[in-house]
């Protein structure tokens, strides 16, 4: 297990080396280059030779190069240019929100489509599988952001059932611990602030988590009922085992293997989702974050989120190897 | 009396005719369940509507698109949304513009993102994927090798949210229908790229490349001839739903600002991206390009994955 | 009264829309307590459906199933689910083709022994580990509680069978099927596990209904034999009478189609010709008839019927048996 983890991370220093040559590239071709990047669109060419000199960009390429990957490992990733914080300390600010959605989203669509998948693969044919089919297969042409308009405009605005932007109403005194807002009001007893919380959290994550849903409820499906006519399974019914050792034991332990392969491939989407999503809902996450950079061509905060999220996926891929490793022992001999 | 001798016979042929319409070739075949498969007959027709739209759209339009003949009726309304009448089929926008108008013409921009984005992402993805699916099945240890970098390079393209990708790529290239198409292209290079490569390798380890081999046949022309052709049906359903994905992307980068700035130009995704900012007074003006888009959408989804499933060997009965 | 006796057992695949198939169209036979009962064929003739109906193992969408099939007093396809449930591993036990797709790959052995153990004779912890490696031990499997942690990718084809064999016999059951158990396996594995079978059956007297197309299984084994084609019984009889006197024409068939050592070089082989494709169907006559070589126009007036041309208990679905005094071949058509 040890050997696979150390195997694994090594295996990324050339993956994100490869990155960091990609992002490099990718700075010095933006329009105007570092200079204007730091300095914003308006910078005077006197400006852009000042900087250019003093960021090194008069020497090599790979000296530039060199300098460049030694800030990433310092893991400074530099300041915005928009609020002139480091980025790292932006990034921090805002991860847990982002986190929150992510897990809530993550939550909503592994606890509905798993079951929503077995069912609809047991009852082939029946209305409740055509309707998940058709369903998830409505669900991934939604666009997310429009997805969040309508129900923000339903939900919210129309009905008043849930806020309509924002992780805590304003009013409230919460106490800040982790940044978590749900967790945070467990931690210090204030149930009302992880009750708000939750109401805030639900609109953003029931949004995000439509095209992840989608995918694991036809995931899950497809594998159920390849795994129904598997030899294994009619082993089990021969042994008159209860319908529930079978159902867990011998077909979902058995599906839920390229699933959890799914979940990981998933958390890109998620990402992508993510700086749709919050940005309707202005929930004060890095996505909000980004999709403000992206507004303000703020270079630096685009390149180390790359970065980052480029390390969020490698890490989170890593577990799901692990996890996988431990459901099927095929993998862990070999 | 020599009746039933001849039921025998004919039994005999029956099963002899059988057994040649099995052998019908994998593409016949699979057309024949398509035309059979109700997902794909809709999946179809609504891509046909969609593409005759886009075609046709621009002059069956009643008015200029572009041209903002209400605004001063949109303005007294103090901004809000001119709803669906007898002149304007859909109501107007924001500038009092005719919405039905921009939907008929918007058509085939859309389409035109859709289709240009699938194929810079199947070309270059295809040719990357079957130089690097070529090198590693037959190209031995050097093969391998190149196989493993391109792969890796294909990897860490892949590792990146696709939104983020295309969104660094509209960044170097500035503001423009073409960023679009050309962001949403390069997101989906290594989509086909993986499936091409891993499609041929699984291809490469099949007995009858090895009998291919084994006969003397040519390494490039086992390629040509026997690996790539029986590679391809994975890709040709990929690039359908692809061309779903493609229009859904380009609608997100236009909502985060990176869309074709032209006015002149309605498409679909910019005109939704646009109605969001009025979406709690007019929120009918985002329905219409939203339901545009997802319904094209879903037709090319529908098509893909009854081409899928009817191309899957495991599945054919 | 015999163990288990199956009368006209049918069974009909096809649901909505599409046009019913028969695999099994009818097929009637008895396993008496202890006895070793074959029931042989081509792959195609029905007999593992027959054995899957027997378990009540078939999908219940889509398939009809008729007849009865009384077990120790009681219609196994009259049964409620739940009753049958608790009759299967129990007192019907089955073993499958391919051990190592009947076995669960991601769950080590030891669990998919106890399981059965815990759910039928209520074994828990270690009592049933305990008589799981007791169990590996008896079917010859060497280091029981090493095994019982492995899982089946790490075993031998051999000890995936016998694993099977293990949990099929966890209850003692008074039927044991075995569908062709040694199919997948090493010709030298094959007669282990024959052997396997075999003993166990003489020490606990337990009934085996022996699933298989290969006749050298049958001449090893069975007591008695039914030879079933395109769904029904064609012929049944005592295993020695069959191999001496085989009377349908298409048990006379298989038995020809063995590859004899002692037969010169060059001497050429004698298949059946055709497929098991070629038939007609049961109510227009002889579904064998497109392949036999004496068929006559009498084969295709309406089903044939079990008679005992022969002997006694020798009973052969055929208006034209192979009988020695009247050969077949000779009948003018």
């Amino acid at each position: 297990m040890l050997r696979l983890v150390v195997r694994r991370l090594l295996q990324l220093i050339p993956t994100l080396l490869g990155l960091s040559v990609l992002l490099f590239l990718w700075l010095n071709r933006l329009p105007g280059g570092p200079a204007s990047a730091i300095l914003g669109e308006r910078a005077t060419p006197t400006e852009v030779a000042r900087i250019n000199r003093a960021l090194g960009l008069d020497q090599p390429v790979w000296v530039q190069y060199g300098r460049f990957l030694k800030r990433i490992l310092q893991l400074d990733l530099g300041t915005s240019t928009k609020t002139g914080q480091p980025v790292w300390d932006e990034f921090a600010l805002r991860f847990p929100a982002t986190v929150e959605l992510s897990v809530a989203a993550m939550l909503i669509a592994v606890v509905v489509g798993i079951p929503l998948g077995y069912l609809a693969a047991k009852r082939r044919g029946g209305w409740l599988d055509v309707a998940s089919v058709s369903g998830s297969l409505v669900g991934i042409c939604v666009p997310v952001f429009f997805l969040a308009l309508i129900l923000k405009g339903i939900f919210a605005v129309n009905l008043g059932v849930f806020p309509s932007y924002g992780r805590l109403s304003t009013g409230l005194d919460a106490t800040e611990v982790t940044g978590f807002a749900v967790l945070d009001g467990l931690l210090t007893g204030e149930l009302d602030a992880t009750w708000d919380a939750l109401v805030h959290l639900t609109l953003p994550a029931v949004t995000l988590a439509s095209i992840p849903l989608a995918v694991i409820v036809r995931m899950t499906r497809a594998s159920v009922l390849e795994v129904l006519g598997e030899d294994y399974v009619r082993t089990a019914e021969s042994k008159g085992l209860e319908k529930n050792t079978v159902r867990v034991r011998h077909v979902l332990r058995n599906a839920l293997l390229p699933v959890v392969t799914a979940i990981g491939l998933l958390t890109g989407s998620l990402l992508s989702g993510a700086v749709l999503t919050e940005s309707v809902f202005a929930f004060g996450g890095i996505g909000s974050f980004i999709k403000d950079a992206i507004d303000a061509r703020d270079y630096p905060v685009l390149v180390g989120f790359i970065m980052f999220i480029a390390m969020v996926y490698v890490v989170i891929n890593l577990l799901v190897d692990l996890a996988y490793s431990l459901i099927d022992p095929r993998v862990r001999v070999n | 009396m020599s009746t039933k001798t001849d039921k025998i016979d004919r039994l005999a042929e029956l099963t002899q005719a059988n057994e040649t319409t099995t052998g019908a070739s994998l593409w016949r075949e699979a057309f024949r369940r398509l035309k059979n498969s109700k997902m794909a007959v809709i999946g179809a027709a609504v891509i046909a509507l969609f593409v005759v739209v886009a075609i046709v759209g621009p002059w069956l339009a009643p008015h200029t698109p572009t041209a903002q003949t209400w605004r001063g009726e949109v303005f007294a309304n103090q901004g809000k949304f001119v709803g669906a009448r007898g002149e304007n089929w859909f109501g107007l926008d924001h500038l009092g513009r005719d919405m039905f108008s921009r939907m008929l013409v918007g058509a085939r921009q859309t389409l035109l993102v859709g289709v240009v984005s699938m194929l810079i992402g199947l070309v270059v993805g295809a040719l990357i994927g079957m130089l690097s699916g070529a090198a590693a099945t037959l190209g031995g240890r050097t093969g391998r090798r190149v196989d493993t970098v391109v792969m890796r390079f294909i990897d860490i393209l892949l590792s990146l949210p696709s939104l983020l990708l295309a969104v660094s790529i509209a960044a170097v290239m500035g503001q423009s229908l073409t960023t679009v198409m050309i962001a949403v292209g390069v997101v989906q290079i290594p989509v086909f790229a993986r499936l091409l490569r891993g499609s041929m390798l699984s291809q490469g380890g099949s007995d009858y490349v090895l009998a291919a081999k084994a006969l003397g046949v040519r390494r490039k022309r086992i390629v040509l001839t026997q690996i790539l052709p029986n590679s391809l049906s994975p890709v040709i359903v990929q690039a359908t739903l692809s061309l779903a994905t493609a229009i859904i992307e380009a609608a997100a980068l236009s909502y985060l600002g990176l869309g074709n700035p032209d006015p002149a130009v309605p498409e679909w995704g910019v005109m939704l991206a646009q109605a969001q900012r009025f979406f709690d007074n007019a929120p009918m003006m985002a329905v219409y390009p939203a339901v545009g888009i997802i319904v094209t959408a879903l037709g090319f989804t529908l098509l893909g994955e009854a081409m899928r499933e009817a191309l899957d060997p495991k599945l054919r009965g | 009264m015999p163990l288990l006796s199956v009368d006209e057992l049918t069974v009909t695949f096809g649901g909505r829309g599409r046009t019913p198939s028969t695999a099994v169209d009818g097929v009637s036979f008895t396993v008496d307590q202890g006895q070793v009962v074959g029931l042989v064929g081509e792959s195609g003739c029905g007999k593992s459906v027959t054995s899957l109906a027997l378990m009540g193992l078939l999908p219940r969408k889509g398939v009809t199933i008729g007849g009865r099939a009384v077990f120790d007093g009681e219609d196994l396809l009259a049964m409620g689910p739940k009753k049958l449930r608790d009759m299967r591993g129990s007192k019907l036990a089955m073993i499958f083709q391919d051990p190592l797709s009947s076995l669960n790959p991601v769950i080590p052995i030891g669990v998919q022994v106890t399981e059965i153990l815990e759910r039928h004779r209520g074994l828990k912890g270690e009592a049933a580990r305990k008589e799981a490696a007791h169990l590996l031990d008896r079917v010859g499997i060497p280091d029981p509680r090493r095994r019982l942690k492995e899982y089946p990718h790490q075993l031998s084809g051999g000890m995936r069978q016998r694993a099977l064999i293990a949990m099929a016999v966890a209850c003692a059951p008074r039927l044991l099927i075995a569908d062709e158990p040694t199919t997948a396996l090493d010709v030298t594995i094959q007669a282990q596990i024959l052997e396997l079978l075999k003993e166990l059956v003489d020490q606990e007297g337990t009934a085996l209904l022996m699933i298989t197309h290969d006749l050298g299984v049958v001449a090893g084994l069975c007591d008695q034999v039914n030879v079933l084609y395109a769904g029904k019984a064609v012929e049944t009889a005592g295993r020695r009478e069959l191999f001496a006197h085989p009377t349908h024409p298409y048990a006379h068939g298989l038995l020809g189609s063995i590859p004899r050592l002692d037969a010169p070089r060059g001497e050429p082989l004698n298949p059946i010709r055709g497929s098991i494709n070629d038939k007609i169907a049961w109510a227009d006559g002889c579904a064998f008839a497109p392949r036999c070589d004496f068929y006559t126009m009498e084969c295709l007036t309406g089903t044939p019927q079990l008679t005992e041309p022969r002997t006694e208990g020798h009973r052969v679905r055929c208006v034209n048996p192979v009988l020695p005094e009247a050969p077949a071949e000779e009948v003018p058509a």
